[in-house]
């Protein structure tokens, strides 16, 4: 029983790990191919406040000793186009390897058009070659700069140049080449690793505490197997084995178990993995943009990961066992009941370590500053709740206890608080797996709510439209005009912010804006001063990272405006500005909306939607309905909740499995203290019933611990590691019909991980609890 | 007539086939009688205990209990003798170690519903427990805990009173003292006694004994 307890609570552990490391490294491998089509992030750029760079610059540059490369980049057909310059680029901005020869500069020049099969077809330029290749990332085309510009309609313009990592000694400084320009230097990570990251670590977070799961399984085995083998290695050393001989053929076992368990628990993650990725790959694909692979590769890394992290958690769960054992006195007698009433003193130690560890957390919670506290935070309130546990419980058992008036009650209380060591490991486990539960869902389901939320107030619009250039663009909007009830044009463009780059966008002054972007903080009537040109509004990112807050000055293509509003700007890894349309056109004379928001009857849009393909040839790209993204979102979100509840409930099952092998020990362990009881005339099933029912009081009290723990598990998560690591923090929502039904679930796995030894006690033959209390017949 | 066992027969499976324990066992037990129960190791004496309490089922035969057969009763209704009119003293203590010895003492009591408040006190003071009450078993000697679990028995006044070696683990003279209260109290109750021993000595204190071999009344 130890035996396959062992290995199942070592192969559950092993398996849900690297299952979720498994999809971590296969959606980050994706990602990392995507970074790679092109790599410029790694270089530091050249930049224009005004967005757009005057060929006649790149060339001074250049003169003046600049290793600098020129980029366009546009969109065309609802495709990114981005020209470069393949004989100036640095080398290690790849882009794709189309061959031994390397990245195919011939290849570029001439009008080549490189991309992948399915972006070239929705692809219509002409006298253009296209060449396919699947190296480089969804929707996008890369070509040389002159076809970019040629293409984008941009001749004699750049976006900016990419600077190479090893320049001139002598190079006149960039200030007196182009005052007008900007050094930015490289940036660390790609946006969208930046951004998956925190669904990544949303995912390991699970993974890690399945492990902790059932690494407490597994030390809950160890611990008994060791007790119960004590007074054989008591014979054994009394015979004149060696000790340190006998701790190192201990090892050896635990090692070549742990090692079958972790070779079993890897293949179980496979399955694991390859059941989750598919909703993965689609929630990164929804929500960030990140392209990844549905299907798993077998990697050896993953394989060796996974057998070092079975060895490691064994190692942990023995280690405390095998030091005892180093300990143990030669006489030193068995104990009689394996998992016996701990000494009070060992529960004061407990007690006292569980209140250290969470005022630290509370500390760190009050005080700390960094994503290093925040993590410190999360540990030290897990590991400190989960050694508060038992002895929580133990006082509010011995207060039933006190209040129990029938002697059934109170020998049913003080039963249960003598069970408590045995199942206090499996309890620790439950509780850990059920405030992953809540603290996770409350997260994700806080992040669904604040996110569509967040869409109605950026999708107000009921139709956007995007023209392929500005002269279209021109035409669609007289054509718009009289058709709708308001056309709102969308223009941007590009610049740093006090050192963050970051995008400013001019919106037409309309109540569309005023009623439905809610301001986290703001000066009173900020709206209307924004709309009168008096000042701007800036996304939390941008206010964080650079530490702005309200009545700072920003400067905007020279020109100084305070900062009147701070708003919730979800998902988004860069700054962004709004001032007014006529402040903008001031400032950014150069920059026509190319894409439109149209305030109409939803019930118009196909028709209009029609209107548009029919003249002006409009790709169904170019048009987004506004139900459209809010149903997609959504059904990302399910897709996201289908992974985080998969692992709910893998979670949740190793919890239970936990309390079902803890169970079963105990049966075994505890007719000594049942059949007493039983000869005093108490019926086998009655006995059974008051098992299902301790079990199920058991999970209730956990569960009631759990829920403040998940809550400040969601709490750290979305308002220290969130804001640490991003720059935005999301409102935490609470959804108590969630936390009812995980009690619900909870209490069943508790039920059913009861019912076997509830059964096998009430069946138990007389005979065998005869067997306490008389040695012959 | 407090006990009449007839033609009872016990067998247990074993490896090499069926082992005989009791082999028509006939005996009666008048109301206040104490009877030693004596034989080798293995000759069925705590077999033919538990079979009287109720703890077991016989193969055939039968154990009337104030002229109520036990032996074809369900699970439910034997635990309701044992509950109402046995009590039973182990050799091992066999008390419930997640109780204090006051809860020990009054369990049995409190489950059949004869709680006496007066004498479960009167009881443990004559026990020498008065002391000991809010204590747990696993803090007491090996005599205290025997000696708890026969107030726990004597709390509850049953009709019969089993005990199998009451005293296989206590010295000599603390066998004697513990003895000694046993039959006083017994005796105050009016309460049968069955007693299994390996002792001539303690059984010769008995008001009759019964020698089993090999599963017969030799």
């Amino acid at each position: 029983m130890q035996l396959f307890t062992l290995v199942v609570g070592l192969s559950l552990a092993t398996a849900l790990w690297s299952g979720v490391q498994a999809v971590n490294a296969e959606a980050r491998a994706s990602y990392d191919a995507a970074a790679e089509t092109l790599g410029e992030g790694q270089f530091a750029q050249i930049t224009s406040p005004t967005g757009e760079i005057a060929q006649n610059d790149y060339i001074r540059l250049r003169r003046a000793g600049w290793l600098v490369s020129p980029i366009v980049q546009g969109r065309l057909d609802g495709v990114l186009v981005i020209g470069l310059d393949p004989l100036t680029s640095p080398s290690g901005m790849g882009g794709p390897d189309l061959g031994e020869e390397g990245f195919a500069v011939d290849s570029l020049v001439g009008g080549a058009v490189l991309g992948q099969q399915s972006t070239l077809d929705r692809f219509n330029a002409e006298n253009v070659n296209e060449i396919a290749t699947p190296d480089v990332a969804p929707d996008l085309l890369l070509t040389d700069v002159g076809t970019a510009q040629r293409l984008l309609g941009r001749e004699g313009i750049i976006d900016r140049m990419i600077v190479a990592p090893q320049q001139p000694i002598r190079q006149l400084p960039l200030q007196q080449v182009a005052p007008n320009l900007d050094l930015r230097e490289p940036q660390s990570g790609s946006d969208v690793a930046r951004l998956t990251d925190s669904f990544h670590l949303n995912l390991t977070a699970f993974g890690l505490l399945s492990f902790a799961v059932g690494i407490f399984i597994v030390h809950g085995a160890i611990g008994l197997a060791f007790e119960q083998r004590r007074p054989m290695i008591r014979t054994l050393r009394a015979l004149g084995f060696p000790l340190r001989r006998l701790m190192v053929l201990i090892a050896a076992e635990l090692l070549m178990i742990s090692l079958m368990a972790g070779a079993i628990g890897v293949g179980l993650g496979y399955v694991v993995a390859a059941a989750l990725l598919p909703d993965v790959a689609a929630t990164l694909t929804g929500l960030y943009g990140a392209s990844v692979s549905g299907t798993l590769q077998l990697r050896p890394e993953w394989w060796l990961s996974g057998l070092a992290i079975a060895v490691g958690g064994t190692g942990l769960a023995s280690a405390a066992s095998l030091w005892k054992l180093s300990r143990m006195p030669l006489l030193a007698s068995a104990q009689p009941r394996a998992w016996g009433m701990r000494a009070v003193a060992a529960r004061v130690w407990q007690a006292g370590l569980a209140v250290t560890l969470l005022l630290t957390a509370l500390v760190l919670g009050l005080i700390g500053g960094g994503l290093i506290a925040g993590f410190a935070m999360l540990a030290t309130l897990l590991v400190g709740a989960a050694l508060a546990l038992p002895v929580i419980l133990d006082r509010l058992l011995a207060f039933g206890a006190k209040r129990a008036k029938s002697v059934m009650a109170q020998w049913f209380w003080a039963d249960t608080r003598q069970q408590l060591p045995g199942l206090s490991l499996a309890l620790m486990a439950l509780l850990l797996a059920m405030a992953a539960n809540v603290g996770v869902s409350t997260m994700v389901s806080s992040f669904r709510m604040t996110f569509t939320g967040f869409l109605d107030q950026r999708l107000a619009s009921e139709f956007y439209v995007y023209a392929d250039d500005a002269d279209q663009a021109e035409r669609l909007a007289a054509y718009l005009e009289p058709r709708v009830d308001q056309v709102l044009p969308i223009q941007s463009t590009t610049q740093d912010v006090k050192g963050m780059p970051s995008e400013i966008y001019g919106p037409t002054p309309h109540s569309t804006y005023r009623d439905n972007w809610v301001f986290l903080q703001s000066t009173p009537d900020a709206w209307a001063q924004i709309e009168t040109a008096q000042g701007a509004a800036i996304n939390e990112q941008l206010a964080r990272r650079m530490g702005i807050e309200i009545g700072d000055e920003i400067t905007l293509a020279d020109e100084a405006f305070p900062v009147l509003g701070i708003y919730g700007d979800y998902g988004n890894p860069i700054g962004q500005v709004i001032v007014t349309q006529t402040a903008f056109a001031a400032l950014f004379p150069d920059v026509r909306p190319e894409r439109f928001g149209l305030r109409m009857d939803p019930a118009n849009v196909p028709a209009l939607a029609q209107d548009l393909r029919d003249a002006f040839g409009l790709a169904d790209d170019n048009m987004v309905d506004q139900a459209g993204i809010k149903a997609f979102s959504l059904a990302v979100f399910d897709r996201t909740f289908t992974v985080t509840g998969a692992l709910n409930v893998l979670t949740l099952a190793v919890a239970g499995f936990a309390i079902l092998m803890s169970l079963l020990t105990l049966a075994t362990m505890r007719l000594p203290q049942l059949a007493p009881v039983w000869a005093q005339g108490v019926t086998r099933a009655r006995l059974g019933q008051l098992e299902i029912i301790r079990a199920v009081l058991l999970a209730l009290l956990t569960a009631a611990l759990a829920l403040p723990l998940g809550l400040a598990l969601a709490w750290t998560l979305l308002a220290v590691v969130n804001v640490e690591a991003f720059g935005w923090r999301l409102p935490m929502f609470l959804f108590p019909l969630d936390y009812l039904r995980l009690a619900v679930f909870a209490v069943a796995a508790a039920v059913l991980a009861a019912l076997w030894p509830a059964r096998k006690l009430g069946r138990t033959k007389p005979a065998e609890l005869l067997k306490v209390f008389s040695n012959e017949r | 007539m407090l006990l009449r066992v007839t033609d009872l027969v016990k067998t247990y499976p074993a490896p090499d086939g069926i082992l005989p324990i009791l082999q028509g066992i006939n005996m009666t037990l008048e109301k206040g009688e104490t009877l030693a129960l004596t034989g080798e190791s293995g000759s069925g004496k705590s077999t033919l205990l538990h079979l009287v309490g109720g703890l077991d089922q016989p193969d055939s035969g039968t154990v009337e209990l104030e002229g109520q057969d036990i032996g074809g009763l369900d699970d439910a209704g034997r635990a309701a003798v044992r509950r109402d009119k046995v009590g039973v003293v182990f050799q091992q203590f066999n008390l419930i170690p997640s109780l204090s010895v006051a809860a020990n003492i009054e369990f049995q009591a409190r489950l059949s519903g004869r709680e006496n408040a007066e004498w479960t006190q009167d009881l443990a003071a004559r026990m020498g427990l008065s002391d000991q009450l809010s204590k747990y078993p696993e803090q007491l000697s090996g005599g205290q805990q025997q000696r708890v679990a026969i107030a726990r028995t004597l709390a509850a006044r049953p009709a019969l009173i089993l005990a199998d070696e009451p005293t296989g683990n206590l010295d000599e003279a603390t066998a004697d003292t513990v003895l000694d209260l046993m039959l006083s109290l017994a005796a105050e109750t009016e309460a049968a006694m069955l007693m299994v021993t390996h002792s001539e000595r303690l059984a010769a204190r008995m008001s009759r004994r019964m020698h089993l071999r090999s599963g017969r009344i030799a």
